[in-house]
């Protein structure tokens, strides 16, 4: 299948992305989507540095600089860094725990295609009547009264692409659940499979209640609705709750799969199996489960009284022990390894002391006294581009490289990504380092000038200088990936040598990943056969027919309808014709789906064996 | 071949009493939930305090979607334990999301 | 082995869970469920916060007459075990009394919903109690509002697998998509067992 359709033109190759439904492919797919997004949130970052470059600079209008900020928050956290992270996890997790697919191939590509015209959508706004600009977290009333439709974008835009993430999470959480291979036990998954299964638990139990915030916003701007109208008896504190039900969770399912990366990367280079792995699971489940009751720390100025400020300061603290205990694991698993200094390894090796200083001042925001002072200035802006770069971002570009030959069959120049990482790391530390002092020193965030004579110009120049650094080493590995593709020089099934079951099967996999689905028989299963047996693993089944699901074009249809409906929603008056449009579409093509069987077909085993893919590792 | 057929209706039989006999205790889940609602809405029609009122009609909401999740949905039978886990969670987090919009919200 | 999926003879106990798709829906469409909770919470939770925020339109006490929740609340309840009735006979194998007893469903489902919108149209027109009135007003129809959609969502749902398989029986292909849609029904009525307590009785006792 995709090997005709790779040799055939670019329509057809493009027509197989449009309606493909395997994993692997809806990975380079959330890969090209979030690395756009990533891209153009990084622009519109260089655009908020250069405006601080100097004090009083009018390189930006205050109403653009504040449409720019919003855009790139909101762009950063649901349409770069959690694409990115389905990215990684459709190429992964389904190959860690040696299933075929994912559990709900037809949800996955629905999922991707609603993240993308979310995406869309959002972006649109730029070229009509101008961007969302009450900051990403968009608190009522000042989103009530932003003028123009721009917040509008931001509702609509992110209830699409939410739809689509919280597709995403149950279809990995039934994955993980329902399709691992046999011996394949819980307390034998890899923790990037682990960490996964958390954080697509806290998209379940997350992603409503901001869809919830999300509507009622959207009926306050657009219906009349009084939820956040304080005039008629609305409360405008609602939407902060559930902006934060939904924001606090968010963060951790930034994060967890993050750790899951490097809960890889170091035992692969370091030569060892992961210290404490059953810590490790532990302490995720353990930082979900606080995860859900820490949210009002992003209130404690908002005044909830003494008592509601406590409790949650103390949970937010008791967060930091399941998080030290993984750092700790890390540490140990890197004591007496035989470490080899790849480029994922280097990355892994960055983070750690990153995200330390990262945790250590979310500790100090805890402490809800003393975040008076914090709040809203550039230490909290310090502090969590700390732990979602320094950690999240990290963790995305150190499991882009490892994984990259898994997904392209190619091996990123080690040189290039060495000089990526220098670059993006120094550059990082230069612009967000100095912004803990100029917290500390009283500047706020969000503003779009600081004055002169405040003692804040070294520090804002030095961070822009480190911005730069950061965008040129992201130029450097785009040039990376760009250039191995042309290269095209192919790599054997495990280039790291590495100790988990997607290395045991061809790079780039087949399209029906595993010939005979393998044995398991501990944890690091390939490395176990290669300690322990000849180095291949052992077929759990006989060769037999492959039952294989159809590719569809409906996923990219239900996304249209929604986006489609989604102006005239916006727009109302004569643009309702669009809403019908839209929305016939989108049940038109439930509709359809629901009376054509998708039944899929098989590969059968004689055309099996001529092929290669024996689980051999080359 | 023919042995096999002849067990295969057997167990059908056999099933088809299970099922005969679960459904009879649906039957009184049923009856159970409705005498719920009768005293729930008597309770708050006779005008009885409050105070006993409230916490009394939740019990029985509690009760009664216990029964629908329990019984109609066979949250009880076997293969159902993640299904449990994850509701569960999700009880957990929709108490504490609730919980703060009633307490800390400006009033 | 396609064509084993669409026989429906010899079904295995519990067909909604013998295959590995079936199985998948089952799972996938509870954890959903899981999600729903959390959703209907932050519904309750908003109505709970605003429901003494009637500003100058009418309150819940004013408004809510219980006989008509009473009757709703029958209804609904009834068509869980009219939905349950049907799954009993798809285990047993026999479709037809399935197919009947899920067109009551749907009947009584169609009951509720206009009795719904009767409900609605009470209050806009005979109490000027409109969405944009206050912020009760839009806590109070966004909560049963998403509730009625959720009841029409699953009207179109039951229909839809009733026509589309109406020519043919029940087999491991269609089992789970009866299954999860019974699930649906029954969780629509858990959220209404909420609502009559928490939204109408709870009003009404103020």
């Amino acid at each position: 299948m995709s090997t005709t359709a790779r040799k055939a033109g670019f329509g057809s190759v493009l027509w197989d992305y449009l309606t493909t439904v395997d994993h692997k492919k809806i990975a380079i797919l959330y890969l090209i989507g979030g690395f756009f997004f990533f891209i153009l949130g990084g622009l519109e970052a260089m655009l908020i540095r250069i405006q601080l470059i100097v004090p009083d600079n009018d390189f930006l209008s205050a109403q653009f600089y504040n449409e720019v900020l919003t855009m790139h928050g909101t762009t950063m956290i649901f349409l770069a860094a959690m694409p990115l992270l389905f990215a990684l996890m459709n190429i992964a997790v389904p190959l860690q725990i040696g299933a075929r697919d994912v559990a709900f191939p037809f949800v996955n590509s629905l999922g991707f295609w609603l993240f993308f015209f979310g995406g869309v959508m959002l972006n649109v706004s730029w070229f009509v009547t101008g961007a969302p600009d009450a900051g990403w977290t968009s608190y009522a009333p000042l989103s009530i009264f932003s003028e123009g439709h721009g917040v509008d974008f931001y509702s609509i835009g992110l209830q699409i692409a939410g739809f689509g993430t919280l597709m995403a999470g149950i279809n990995f959480i039934v994955t993980i659940v329902n399709m691992r291979a046999p011996g394949m036990t819980y307390m034998r998954m890899p923790l990037f499979t682990w960490t996964t299964l958390i954080a697509s638990v806290l998209i379940l139990f997350a992603f409503p209640a901001l869809t919830v915030g999300l509507f009622q916003l959207t009926f306050d701007r657009l219906f009349g609705a009084n939820f956040f109208n304080p005039e008629l008896g609305g409360n405008a504190i609602i939407w902060e709750h559930l902006f934060w039900i939904f924001g606090h969770p968010e963060v951790y399912i930034l994060i967890l799969p993050a750790f899951g990366v490097f809960s890889e990367v170091i035992p692969t280079f370091a030569k060892k199996r992961l210290f404490g792995y059953s810590s490790m699971v532990f302490a995720t489940v353990l930082i979900a489960f606080f995860g859900f009751m820490v949210w009002a720390h992003h209130m404690f100025t908002v005044g909830l009284g003494p008592i509601a400020n406590s409790i949650f300061a103390v949970a937010t603290m008791a967060i930091a022990v399941p998080t030290g205990i993984k750092i700790f694991n890390w540490l140990f698993t890197l004591w007496g390894g035989s470490i080899r200094l790849t480029s994922p390894m280097v990355f892994a090796l960055g983070f750690i002391p990153t995200f330390t200083i990262g945790g250590m001042t979310g500790v100090m925001l805890a402490s809800a006294a003393a975040d008076y002072q914090y709040h809203d200035s550039y230490f909290v802006v310090a502090h969590f581009h700390y732990v979602i770069v320094g950690g999240t971002v990290l963790g995305i570009f150190a499991g882009l490289i490892y994984w990259w030959p898994k997904m392209f069959g190619t091996l990123l120049n080690e040189k290039l990504n060495h000089w990526f990482f220098w670059l993006f790391f120094i550059g990082f530390h230069l612009t967000f380092f100095f912004q803990h002092f100029l917290g500390l020193m009283g500047m706020p965030r969000r503003y779009w000038v600081f004055g002169e004579g405040q003692g804040l110009d070294t520090f804002n120049f030095i961070s822009t200088i480190g911005a730069f650094l950061m965008a040129v080493g992201t130029i450097v590995f785009v040039y990376n990936m760009v250039m191995t593709q042309v290269k095209g020089k192919k790599v054997s099934g495990d280039p790291w040598d590495a100790r988990t079951l997607e290395w045991a099967i061809p790079s780039p996999p087949p399209f029906y990943n595993f010939k005979q689905l393998p044995l398991v028989r501990g944890l690091d299963p390939l490395w176990i056969e290669k300690t322990e047996g000849n180095g291949k693993m052992q077929p759990a089944e006989p060769l037999g027919d492959i039952h294989m699901p159809n590719n569809s074009f409906v996923p990219f249809v239900m996304s249209l309808g929604l986006f489609i409906a989604g102006f005239g929603v916006m727009f109302q008056g004569s643009y309702w014709f669009l809403a019908a449009i839209g929305f016939g579409l989108f049940f038109g093509s439930m509709i359809y789906r629901s009376f054509k069987d998708d039944l899929g077909y098989h590969i059968h085993k004689e055309d099996l064996e001529d092929e290669k893919g024996d689980g051999s590792n080359g | 071949m023919a042995d096999n057929t002849n067990s295969t209706s057997e167990k059908q039989q056999f099933y088809r009493k299970k099922h005969k006999e679960e459904m009879k205790h649906h039957v009184l889940t049923f009856v159970m939930m409705i005498a719920f609602t009768l005293i729930a809405f008597g309770l708050v029609m006779a005008d009885v305090s409050a105070m006993f009122t409230i916490p009394i009609i939740l019990i029985m909401a509690a009760v009664q979607v216990a029964f629908q999740l329990y019984y109609f949905m066979h949250l009880n039978q076997e293969g159902h334990e993640m299904p449990a886990l994850m509701i569960y969670s999700g009880i957990f987090a929709a108490f504490l999301t609730i919980l703060a919009l009633t307490t800390i919200v400006w009033w | 082995m396609a064509d084993d999926m669409l026989k429906s003879e010899n079904l295995p106990q519990n067909p909604e869970r013998a295959t590995l798709e079936g199985r998948n829906k089952f799972m996938g469409f509870w954890f959903f469920l899981g999600g729903e909770t959390v959703l209907f919470a932050s519904l309750f939770g908003t109505y709970l916060a605003l429901k003494n925020s009637n500003a100058q339109g009418p309150s819940a006490e004013e408004i809510f007459g219980l006989e008509l929740v009473f009757i709703m609340t029958i209804v609904l309840l009834t068509s869980s075990l009219t939905s349950v009735y049907a799954m009993y006979h798809m285990k047993n194998n026999d479709f037809k009394k399935m197919q009947l007893w899920i067109g009551i469903t749907v009947l009584l489902g169609l009951i509720f919903l206009g009795f719904e919108i009767y409900e609605f149209y009470h209050y806009v027109h005979g109490y000027e109690f409109g969405y944009t009135t206050s912020a009760f007003s839009s806590a109070f129809y966004t909560l049963v509002g998403f509730h009625g959609a959720h009841v029409a969502f699953g009207l179109g749902w039951f229909l839809s697998l009733m026509i589309r398989n109406s020519k043919r029986g029940i087999n491991l292909y269609n089992a789970p998509k009866f299954y999860i849609a019974s699930l649906y029904w029954h969780f629509i009525d858990v959220v209404w067992v909420f609502i009559f307590t928490v939204v109408y009785l709870m009003g009404k006792v103020g």
